[in-house]
This record gives structure tokens, sequence and C-alpha cells, in this order.
């Protein structure tokens, strides 16, 4: 039953981390990005206590909710065309895909995690880093880096259960979120 | 009371007050104040030493338990709390004269404590997050309101977070190593992600694009606070993996691998300074090049080069706090930083463009200023393992020489009759004359600076003695 929860979770993350890279609406996105988290808690409860592993749910969802509040008062960004990247998108996507799924044949063993924990981290650090890569809007961004964390998580809650690390990981996570809403409206603010 | 509870808290709680106060003098007077008492104190209290002042007695206990994990400060960190809170009154007192003391001082404060934090978390891994979390802090300081983060604030955001998994990583494989020491795989990875983690955290070549980008968009004073503060506390981080663990140390690739990297950013930033416009930017490479010299002096060897890093730390303090005062007054009064911009600038500004040239000078080694013994027992270091390198690092400090040369030649351009005058407010004169004179008495008695890092080595177990 497990296993077959694990293999589900990673589906789940693939859907989420590549609807991301493709969601140009910030309210999918942050949708993507909520159900990716749910995925992440599942992959870290796998070898944390659940109650420690729910501060991973917590703080995602609170992230997408500081994004959130931050987008509604932003201004619309325009939309841009994005036809012509879409195949170049899929490709990388799944390149990465490919990718993280021949080093999680390596890295199960190392870290001592099982299959799609270990391929479910590597996608989410490699499709957060492809999202970095492509992308200099300042939202895209901080989605980028919050799913390169979640993936980390995913395969440092293998190896430490520290409380003072899930702490900081999680004021590291909510302060990515917090810088994300201040690049979204500081330039409404008035010079100081 | 416990030393973390002094050094760290209580500069953390006062950054959150000050923040809510909105009079700029009220801020500035108590950040100084907090920063010369704590100063003073690391100088003059002994940790974990009973102390009798009349009747009344007390003693700092070292250390404070955290969520299962400790922060400690013992009486060997002490020379490190002086220069960090000394550096930090250092560069507190010109933002009175700057307009930016409201957001400056509580978040640099509060950053400021962070760091201290970071080298007082045990295990000290850990230091990669609380780094980071100081990152996070900066991040408003160096996107202003009413502006868009730019692409440096950005690179900077992205590399600075992409450094924690790395370094929390190598943590792990390096606990293992300490299991199987003989496991040459797991040294590799561990030396590679260590590497990594610390080439993203220090703007380590090719990763340092961002901070000729960030001297560009930000605010030149923010910038070199936090360009001054980040490398040197993730280089005394740096300094405790090499102390902890002795495999590191004695590993032959380290002192190549740093010699190449060290000449890289050394060369590369002292030529590409040469050919900037912005003089933000020149600053900006002015740091790669700072970080690579530290990065050189590390490869020297254990005790000798442990010196000449601490030897390059305060002089570094003091010019780029000059640069960076330089900066922002130009800023305030040309309308932008580009070489065009300030052309004939110091017929009018006479102490400000040349306290700058000074600056520019003093960090490329320049002799009779402050950072001419520190590059000079670089230099000489080299010298004596490979001619060929310290001739490439001369080449380097020669393009941060020639960048000062070309904005001395575009601050004194100004056309034929321009009068001469001084519109340098009292303030603003007095400061520059400290800094020049202090960059000229380091220069010229740099064990004058003795006091302070003749303690330090004392940090380091090994690497000290």
């Amino acid at each position: 039953m497990t296993v077959t929860l694990n293999w589900l979770m990673l589906l789940l993350a693939i859907f989420a981390s590549t609807g991301l890279l493709f969601s140009r609406d910030w309210r999918w996105s942050l949708g993507l990005l909520a159900v990716q988290y749910l995925s992440v808690f599942w992959m870290v409860q796998a070898h944390w206590p659940i109650t420690l592993a729910a501060t991973k749910l917590v703080t995602g969802w609170m992230a997408c909710a500081i994004l959130g509040i931050a987008q509604l008062n932003a201004k619309e960004a325009s939309e841009s065309t994005w036809l012509q990247g879409r195949l170049f998108h899929i490709f990388a996507a799944g390149m990465v895909l490919a990718a993280t799924f021949a080093l999680s044949l390596r890295v199960d063993t190392w870290l001592g995690v099982s299959l799609p924990l270990a391929w479910g981290g590597l996608l989410l650090i490699g499709v957060g880093l492809l999202h970095l890569g492509i992308t200099s809007d300042s939202f895209q961004v901080i989605i980028g880096l919050l799913t390169v964390m979640a993936g980390f998580e995913i395969l440092y809650a293998a190896v430490e259960s520290s409380a003072l690390v899930t702490a900081l990981l999680a004021v590291i996570n909510l302060g990515l979120a917090l810088a994300g809403a201040y690049f979204m409206n500081v330039d409404q603010e008035k010079p100081s | 009371m416990s030393a973390p509870v002094l050094w760290i808290l209580l500069p953390l709680v006062f950054a959150s007050l000050l923040l809510i106060i909105s009079n700029q003098k009220a801020i500035f007077l108590v950040a100084c104040l907090l920063s010369l008492f704590l100063a003073m104190a690391a100088w003059l209290l002994p940790i974990d030493t009973v102390l009798t002042i009349g009747s009344w007695t007390f003693k700092l206990a070292p250390s404070v338990e955290i969520l299962g994990r400790n922060l400690t400060l013992t009486s060997a960190n002490r020379s490190f709390l002086v220069l960090i809170y000394g550096s930090a009154l250092f560069w507190f007192i010109p933002v009175a004269s700057l307009q930016i003391a409201r957001r400056m001082i509580p978040l640099g404060l509060a950053i400021t404590s962070l760091l201290v934090a970071a080298l007082a978390v045990q295990p000290f891994l850990y230091a990669a997050l609380i780094i980071e979390v100081a990152v996070l802090i900066s991040i408003p300081l160096l996107t202003p309101s009413g502006q868009n983060p730019g692409k440096g604030v950005i690179r900077f955001l992205i590399f600075q977070s992409l450094g924690v998994p790395f370094i929390l990583f190598s943590g792990w494989l390096l606990a293992g190593i300490g299991a199987n020491p003989g496991d040459l795989g797991l040294v590799q990875q561990a030396a590679t992600f260590l590497g990594l983690g610390f080439a993203f955290l220090l703007a380590i070549f090719p990763f340092y694009t961002w901070i000729p980008l960030l001297a560009e968009e930000a605010h030149p004073y923010v910038v070199g606070f936090l360009l001054w503060m980040l490398p040197t506390v993730t280089l005394f981080y740096g300094l405790g993996f090499l102390d902890s663990y002795t495999w590191l140390r004695d590993a032959t690739f380290l002192n190549t691998f740093l010699t190449l990297v060290g000449t890289l950013m050394v060369v590369t930033g002292g030529l590409l300074a040469a050919f900037q416009h912005h003089l933000g930017k020149i600053m900006g490479y002015a740091i790669i090049v700072e970080t690579g010299f530290s990065l050189l002096a590390l490869s020297l060897g254990n005790t000798s080069g442990l010196n000449i890093f601490l030897l390059l730390l305060v002089p570094r303090a003091i010019s780029l706090a000059i640069w960076a005062l330089t900066l922002s007054i130009l800023r305030e009064q040309a309308p932008g930083l580009s070489l065009k911009d300030v052309k004939g600038l110091a017929h009018i500004w006479p102490f400000t463009t040349s306290a700058l040239v000074l600056a520019n000078l003093a960090l490329a080694g320049m002799p009779l200023l402050a950072g001419f013994p520190a590059h000079q027992a670089v230099w000489e270091g080299l010298a004596r393992s490979s001619l060929t390198v310290a001739f490439w690092v001369l080449i380097g400090s020669l393009g941060l020489f020639a960048s000062a040369v070309r904005v001395l030649a575009a601050l004194t351009a100004a056309p034929e009759g321009t009068p001469w005058g001084a519109r340098e407010n009292r303030t603003q004169r007095l400061l520059l004359a400290i800094g020049v004179v202090g960059l000229f008495i380091l220069g010229l008695f740099p064990e004058w600076a003795l006091p302070l890092w003749n303690r330090m080595p004392a940090i380091f177990q090994h690497l000290g003695q």
C-alpha cells in the first residue's frame, strides 16, 4: 500500500512540477505548488514522524498563501505568448525526467531511500533548476527556488531529522516566499 | 546570562525594535552605541570565567540550547566578535550622512547578529542555513522601494540559496568519512559537494557574475556592507571546516585548488575592472579580487597562510567602507555612477573623489596604503612556490590599479576654467579624512592592527597552531 502511494505521490510530483514549468497563470502556478507540497509531505513522512513531516506541508502552503496574497496586490503582469517556448519546455522537462530517473537508480542505494522518493527529490531539484534557468521573472524564480528546496528537503529528510534544521528550512521557505512577495510589490511602494 | 544571548539575541531584539522606530537619528544612535558596547564587551569580558566587580559576581555561560542544538561562543571567539561588531560600528557611523539609516541599520544589525549565530551554531554545518536567512533579510536592503528587482539581486538570491543544499549534504558525507576514513570515493564526493557549496556562497569563479550586477543596481553602501560581512563570515565558516577535518586540511589537492581558483578570481576580477565604465561595477570586481586574495592567502599553508588571511581583513573593511561611502555621496549628486556621469567631479567634490581613488588603490595593493602589507605578503608567498602564479596575480592587481587611473582621469576631466570648490559637508569631510588617514596608517604601520588579529588564530584549534 505504502509503495503504491509512494509511486502515486511521485506521479503527483511529476504532474505538479512540470505543470509549474508550463503554467503562466499565477493562480494555476500556486495551485500546482500546493499540490507539489502535498507530495513533498508524503515523501518526507516516509523517514520522519508524521507530525514533523507536517511542517513541510504547513510551511509550503503558507508560502503559497504569501505568494497568492502578494499576487492579488501586485500589478497584473502582461501575459506573454509562450507557444514558441512550449516545445522547448516539453523537451527540457523530458530530459530532466529521464536524467533524474537515471540518477535516482544510484541515489536510492547511496541515501538509503526507495526509488520513488529518490526520483521525486531529484526530479524537483532538476525541474526547479530548469525553471531558474529559463526565467527571469521574480515570481517564477521564487517558484523555481521553492521547488529546488522542496526536492532537496525530500532527500535530506532521509539523512537528517533535527528539529533545528527543520525549523531553519521552514524559515528559509517562508523567507523565500516573503522575498517573492516583496519583489512583486516593491515597485508600487513609495520610495523612502 | 550566556554569551550567545549577549552577542546574538540582544542585537536581534534591538534590530526588531529599531525597525519600528522612524526617527533616523535615534536608530543611528542606538545601533552605534549597541555595536560599540558589544565590541567592547567582546574585547574585555572573558567567557565562561567568573568575574567579580565589588560584591557582584557574574559569569557569561558559553552555550545556549535551541531546539536540541547549541549556540556556543567561547573565549576564543572574542576577537572574531570584536572584528564583526567593530566593523558593524565602523559601517553604521557614516550611514547617518546617507539617509538610508531607517532600513540599513536595523536590517544590518539583524544580519550581523545572524552571521555571528552562523559561526556559533553546533554542529557548525548548520551555519549555511543561518547564512541563507541573513541573505533573505538582506533582500529589502538591496531592492529599494519603487524599483523593480534587478538581475543582480535575483542572481544573488539564487546562487546563495543553491549553496545551502550542497553544504548540508557535504556535512552528511563528512560524517561518513569520520566513520570510514579510507573511503576515497566518499572523500571525492564530500570535497565536490563542499567545493560547490562554497563556490556558490563565496561567489567563487565562475559563480560571481551577480556581484558586478548587484554593485551596479543597488545602493553602493549597502552592497559594500553586505559584501564585506557575507564573504568574511563565509570564509571563517570555510576555515571551520578546514580546522575540523584533518583529511581536508592535509589534502594535497586543496592548495592547488585554492591557488587555481584564487588566481582566476584575481586575474579575471582585476582585468575586468580595468574595462568597466561604472564605478559600482569596479567596486564589485575589486571585491571579487579580494576574495581571490583571501583564497590565495589560505593556499600558502597553515599558520602563515592563516595569518596573512587575517591581515587582509581590517584593510579590506576600511577600504571598502571608504569606497562605498564615496560612491554613495557621488550617487546622491551625480545623475549616475558611470564614468560619463562623474566626469570632472573632482573639481567640486575633491575630498570624496580623492578618497575614492585612494580606496581603489589600497585594494589594488598600492605601496603606503592599507592593502599593501597583506598583498605584498601574498605575492611573496606565491613567488616562493610559483613565479608564474605570482606574475598572474600581479597582473590582476595591475588591472585594479588601471581602473583607479581611469577613474582618476574621468573625475579630473573637467572643462578648462572650471573653478575648484568643496561641496562635502563637515560630517562627510571628517569621515572621509578619518578613513583616508586610516588607509595610510595601516599601510605604514600594519602592526597597529596586531592586537586584533594576533588573538584570532586561537579560534581555530588546529589551523592556528
